[in-house]
């Protein structure tokens, strides 16, 4: 029996997977790399991955860091920011979207404005960080302020549980301090000052004994 | 008294203002890298294969026999930082360039001086967006000062350093995917050979090693390779960034000589378990080591990169991960082999379909549907993954989880069956196919087994 391919149930996009990579437009066909007299760049975006491309022998390394500098920009990968970057880099946007899509810190669909990475690794998991996920989520998820995020190991497991808010370590959090985060982030105000990794000395003066 | 702590790479680390370059050349520093340029490379090279100084981003690599496979000769060389530091549990090198930047810097400039490379990075983890601003900072002091640049310090010697941040992938800790990350691709690992001491970063002779390793060089040269050989025991030179984390009194990044014991490191530094608790097990060397249960005997072991792996752990990145009595050993292993699936970046199919099962495996675990032979379905998994990885994310997640279900079998059988007993599935039917390769064999009917 043969198969009647306009049967077959499709996305929007064309793609039977239902949104793997909104920064690409399925429906249309593959775009060129972008055309410089017709991309608009804001200036400080052309010159911050211009100074990012006479870093590298080359200047695809740049493309990693470009898209950061975009993401900044617009607040995700959206197309535009994408077309953006690949104007200047003198790059597909197909190619930046494939790079993009292997890394954890580049968002393709659009996200809330802070952003609340919390660790729930072993480390962290071992001392409540499921828990203070969950009420994370309770206190952030659905509000476009927020981008609620569960991460793997953070590299500060000293004190788990703990999150990275707007890449600020702070730790050892408890369930209650989730309120508190929330308050400070709406405030505009430096997020838990005490709690602050940076702010903290190794541990062997760190621990008073 | 507490034994031996933060020694040499830890000395007043805390000092105010010690990542200028004020405080730092106050502190001595840059000599070294003057000392180092009055040298000849091969020079350089003799004192760092003479301290016998291993790798400290997980291999344990000497590293001095690392640098001298780099070609001679006046093509494009690269050294590349390793500050990729994902590896659960593992924060010292955070700590590290925090703190102190222009020693690593200092000692980035006298290795890349040592093998002839003209570029050197520095690739560190996205995450650690704050620390990478320290470091830029750090280094265009550097530059401003002479060290970094054309002709530094006078001499005909350049050397250039770009801080390049990562965007959150564990397996760009791994040296070829981070070679090819740092080229703006995704970052798959490489096949080996040619070994990246050969064909590396834009194909050139590369030298990549870890923070805490690069940061040793100005130390070595401070003290003579020789001297340096005579801390620690004798095939593990040095001392050691140890990262403690989980259920202890007081975690944190200490600086032990390695050879110490464990019961001095996880009692005097790390203070103990937590009130009314008692250890169970550990990772000794990060997320990838084999777990190992903490008896009187490996209480006794010394801390070095010999000792665990006879032991049949290893040392790692060297970041311990305890847990207690209170924990379930189903929890532990369930986030071990979560990460990795997460992390696998899919290129071989061992490590990509392997971490997928064995956390879907947990998973029915955790959920009450499994029998005690998805135990052994899951130890003949990691078995076909180990040695059959392009790179050793695969054994990664193997090692652990197969040494969880071989020191922790019975734990495991009686969660399975509690579990299956809550979700109201019954006693599971009785084991078969038990053994070391138990594999999809028949199953039996209950009442054929019995
Ligand atoms: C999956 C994986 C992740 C790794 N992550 C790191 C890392 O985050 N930091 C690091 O220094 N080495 C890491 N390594 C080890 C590196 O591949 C490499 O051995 C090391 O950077 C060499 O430096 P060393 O000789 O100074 O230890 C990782 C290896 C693998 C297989
Ligand atoms: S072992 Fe895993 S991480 Fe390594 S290359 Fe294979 S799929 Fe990728
Ligand atoms: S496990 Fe949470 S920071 Fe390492």
């Amino acid at each position: 029996m043969a198969i009647d391919p306009t049967k077959i149930k499709r996305y929007d996009h064309g793609s039977r997977v239902p949104g793997w990579d909104e920064s690409a437009d399925l429906t249309k066909d593959p775009a060129v790399v972008p055309d410089p007299a017709t991309t608009y760049v804001p200036e400080p975006v052309r010159e911050a991955i211009e100074v990012l491309m006479g870093k590298y022998p080359d200047v695809r390394s740049a493309a990693i860091p470009a898209m950061k500098i975009v993401q900044r920009e617009h607040g995700w990968l959206s197309p535009q920011a994408m077309e953006q970057a690949a104007c200047v880099l003198r790059l597909t946007p197909a190619y930046l979207v494939a790079v993009a899509s292997f890394y954890d810190m580049f968002e393709l669909k659009p996200k809330g404005k802070n952003d609340v990475y919390v660790c729930t690794n072993i480390s962290c998991s071992l001392l409540g960080a499921d828990g203070v996920y969950a009420r994370m989520k309770d206190e952030m998820e659905g509000d476009p302020d927020f981008n609620v995020r569960a991460f793997e190991c953070l590299g500060a497991c000293e004190i788990a549980p703990m999150a990275s808010v707007n890449g600020v370590y702070v730790g050892p959090l408890t369930e209650d301090d989730c309120a508190q985060i929330r308050e400070d982030l709406k405030e505009g105000r430096e997020v838990l000052p005490d709690k602050q990794l940076a702010k903290r000395k190794a541990a062997s003066k760190h621990w008073k004994r | 008294m507490l034994a031996n702590i933060d020694t040499i790479l830890f000395k007043d680390i805390d000092e105010p203002g010690l990542n200028t370059r004020e405080v730092y050349e106050r502190r001595g520093g840059y000599e070294m890298l003057r000392k180092a340029l009055k040298m000849e490379p091969g020079e350089v090279l003799d004192e760092m294969l003479a301290s016998g100084v291993r790798g400290r981003g997980g291999a344990g690599f000497a590293m001095g026999r690392k640098m001298s496979f780099i070609p001679k000769g006046t093509m494009d060389k690269y050294l590349v930082c390793n500050a990729d530091e994902s590896e659960p549990g593992t924060f010292k090198d955070r700590e590290l360039m925090q703190k102190n930047p222009h020693l690593l810097i200092e000692g980035i400039i006298i290795g890349a001086y040592c093998i002839g490379a003209t570029r050197s990075f520095i690739f560190i983890r996205g995450e650690y967006d704050y620390v990478a601003d320290i470091l830029d900072a750090a280094v265009a002091e550097a530059r401003a000062a002479g060290y970094l640049g054309e002709n530094i310090l006078g001499s005909d010697h350049t050397i250039d350093l770009v801080v390049h941040r990562g965007a959150g992938a564990y397996i760009c800790g791994e040296e070829t995917a981070l070679l090819d990350s740092l080229e703006g691709k995704r970052g798959n690992p490489r096949l080996k050979p040619p070994f990246p001491a050969v064909q590396g970063l834009y194909q050139g002779p590369t030298l990549i090693n870890n923070v805490e390793s690069l940061m040793n060089v100005p130390v070595i040269l401070n003290m003579g390779g020789a001297e340096f050989a005579k801390i620690g025991t004798e095939t593990s030179t040095g001392t050691k960034l140890v990262s403690i984390s989980g259920q202890v009194k007081y975690p944190g990044n200490y600086e032990i000589v390695l050879g110490t014991k464990t019961r001095d490191i996880l009692f005097d530094l790390a203070g103990g378990p937590l009130d009314g608790r008692t250890f169970k097990a550990w990772f000794p060397g990060g997320s990838s080591s084999p777990v190992m249960p903490l008896t009187e005997e490996v209480l006794e072991m010394p801390y070095d990169f010999d000792s665990i792996a006879k032991a049949g752990s290893m040392l790692g990145s060297g970041a311990i991960i305890v847990f207690d009595d209170s924990t379930s050993i189903v929890d532990v292993c369930y986030k071990t082999a979560h990460f990795y699936r997460h992390e696998s970046c899919g290129k071989c199919s061992p490590c990509r379909e392997g971490c997928n099962w064995t956390e879907k495996m947990l998973v029915r675990i955790k959920n009450g549907d499994a029998t005690p032979m998805d135990l052994d379905i899951i130890e003949s998994v990691c078995s076909q993954i180990m040695g059959n990885c392009l790179c050793v994310l695969g054994d990664a997640m193997a090692m652990p989880v197969s040494s969880m279900i071989k020191h922790f079998r019975p734990e495991f059988e009686a969660y399975i069956e509690a579990k299956r007993e809550e979700a109201g599935f019954g006693v599971s039917i009785p084991q078969v196919n038990r053994g070391a390769h138990a594999g999809p064999g028949p199953l039996l009917s209950p009442a054929q087994a019995a």
